[in-house]
């Protein structure tokens, strides 16, 4: 997904001469062809994010359309100030792509992981927060990002994610996709999620419990009239993320919904509890302390379906 | 112990030499922002007055009328809390009614207590937060080698503000993108908020700490009109280098009982007896 998102910066960038690439320190030979074709739009800057998002900016401020990419936390975290001032106040066109969203840097201990950006990103009025499912809808959102007005937060999922989306899903920032019809259930997930939700779905409908799995590949701008759509009529309601529960995907979609005087059914919202993580270990093993493989998935739906 | 520069010591007493008519009228502009607004930082805004006069009088290149004029010099006052100085400015250059200025930090204005860009023709850059102005015109400036245009870009800095760890990572990239488009102005008036800035955060030997970064760095009497047209007017001073200018300054220059004093960093209150002392300091020659 990362090679894929970088590429499209490049190929972006062939058409149109606003495109600049901006990195922190990466891996060794990132966009390397980028760098060879056009060097005046390739800028590699060093461990300095509060700097990059500020140079950022001011190229924006003349015109410029910056793609700027580094590790999750240190996009959000490390310069949040800049990130909220520079860019969100200014409501500048630049792309922020965040490797390794979630918990994708599992080995690499709590420093490393982006479990709270959706929720510190998604406060900040003009700011779009996106997390795809796959490489090809990864390649959508590249296309769609390069007009999108405003400040655009893409999270990067692990990579070799099994492609779930689809050409004719008409890709759109801001709409969500229903991959799955509900029926007593439906699951709102998003990024990595989406896959797993779907092969929750599967097992579920086996055991005779139809689900539905809304694919909410944009956390901001929420696609509320396709939860005010879909929720109605439904016994549960589960929102499945790769992020603290606090503040993320589960909370953006009750607020849309209390906001706008939906009733709600039963709601479960699986996600990373309110603590640091004390292990290291895969991203599927995060996935499976945190309840967030399909066989999980499901579990928690049957139980919170049963009776008593 | 850093040696003191000849020109340090000749600015420290700045207010030994008397200011002409310009620099009191432009000081008077920015006393109507602060009695409109009933607060403001005037210490922090009278000290890069010289800076920016002879900055709009004779360097930037800009038309009020087209304030988005693509091939103008962009200016951005990174240390916006001084913002009255560049409101003056604004105001005498014709971007915006002089009665604006009576409307600073009203409900309505468009001149709030820190420049925000898309509501004042002629800024930027919104600031406030400190440390993010150089990093900003660092990206104006390689845009506009990128774009092929002859813009320059001015950031004018506090001394308190270059306490931010932002603004040496700006420093080392513009050092190393060698963008002689780029002047980074240190509006060095030896106070930050709280005290001296020798007692809350050192910050010499300053030229070479710039110099250090990659920047064709000078001193100069940040009060001295002439020596800043001279030192403007001889830009860039290397060509492949970004420069800097620690421009020496007086808080709160031009009234005379603020002059050097930490508690005319920010007022919100002005006596009767103040604003009498202020007008009669400010008044022609």
């Amino acid at each position: 997904m990362r090679n894929t998102s970088l590429n499209k910066v490049h190929e972006l960038a062939k058409h149109d001469p606003r495109v600049v690439f901006i990195g922190s320190d990466l891996g060794h030979g990132t966009l390397k062809a980028m760098k060879a074709e056009m060097p005046e739009r390739f800028f590699m800057e060093g461990v300095a994010e509060q700097n990059i998002i500020g140079m950022a900016a001011g190229m924006a401020l003349d015109g410029l359309i910056p793609y700027v990419n580094t590790i999750a936390p240190f996009i959000t975290r490390r310069c949040y100030e800049q990130v909220a001032v520079d860019l969100c106040v200014h409501n500048l066109p630049v792309r922020l792509i965040a490797n390794g969203g979630g918990v994708v840097y599992a080995p690499l201990g709590p420093t490393h992981l982006a479990i709270e950006d959706f929720a510190i990103l998604r406060p900040l009025p003009n700011m779009a927060v996106v997390a795809v499912s796959d490489a090809e809808e990864m390649k959508r959102l590249m296309d769609a990002s390069l007009d999108w007005p405003g400040p655009l937060y893409i999270r990067l999922a692990k990579g070799g994610d099994p492609v779930v989306s689809s050409p004719s899903d008409d890709f759109r920032i801001g709409k969500a996709i229903l991959r799955r019809e509900p029926g007593r259930v439906l699951m709102v997930s998003t990024g990595a999620t989406t896959h797993r939700c779907l092969q929750a779905a599967e097992s579920l409908a086996a055991a005779g419990i139809e689900s539905g799995v809304l694919h909410m590949h944009t956390i901001k701008p929420l696609d509320g009239e396709a939860l005010r759509r879909l929720v109605p009529g439904r016994d549960l309601l589960v929102t499945v993320e790769e992020h603290l529960l606090a503040g993320g995907l589960g909370s953006a979609v009750l607020e849309c919904l209390v906001d706008g005087g939906i009733s709600l059914p039963k709601v479960l919202r699986l996600g990373i509890p309110d603590a640091f993580t004390k292990e290291y270990g895969s991203q599927d093993t995060m996935f499976d302390t945190f309840g967030l493989t399909a066989d999980k998935i499901a579990a928690s739906v049957r139980a919170a379906l049963s009776p008593g | 112990m850093t040696k003191i520069s000849a020109i340090r010591q000749a600015a420290a007493q700045a207010e030994a030499r008397p200011l002409d008519n310009r620099s009191k009228h432009l000081r008077r502009l920015v006393v109507e922002g602060l009695l409109g607004g009933g607060r403001g930082h005037i210490g922090s805004s009278m000290s890069p007055i010289e800076i920016l006069r002879v900055l709009y009088d004779e360097v930037l290149r800009f038309d009020p009328a087209n304030p988005k004029w693509p091939e103008r010099d962009r200016f951005i006052l990174s240390k916006g809390h001084g913002c009255l100085a560049q409101y003056a400015l604004l105001a005498d250059k014709g971007f915006f009614p002089r009665e604006t200025l009576k409307t600073f930090c009203k409900r309505d204005s468009i001149l709030g207590g820190h420049p925000e860009a898309g509501k004042i023709p002629g800024v930027e850059a919104s600031t406030g937060a400190l440390g993010h102005g150089l990093s900003i015109g660092l990206g104006m400036a390689l845009a506009a080698r990128l774009q092929s245009r002859p813009s320059r870009v001015f950031v004018v800095m506090g001394d308190g503000e270059i306490n931010e760890g932002s603004v040496w990572e700006a420093a080392m990239s513009a050092g190393k993108h060698r963008l002689s488009n780029l002047v980074a102005i240190v509006d060095y008036n030896k106070i930050q908020s709280y005290d001296q800035t020798d007692e809350v955060q050192p910050l010499d030997p300053l030229p070479e700490k710039w110099a250090s970064f990659g920047f064709a760095a000078v001193e100069v009497d940040g009060h001295d009109v002439d020596a800043l047209s001279a030192l403007f007017r001889r830009l860039p001073l290397e060509d492949e280098r970004p420069t800097a200018i620690i421009a020496h300054t007086v808080k709160g220059r031009g009234i005379p009982f603020a002059e050097h004093q930490p508690s005319w960093h920010h007022k919100n209150k002005l006596s009767e007896d103040e604003v009498r002392a202020i007008a009669a300091a400010l008044e022609d020659v």
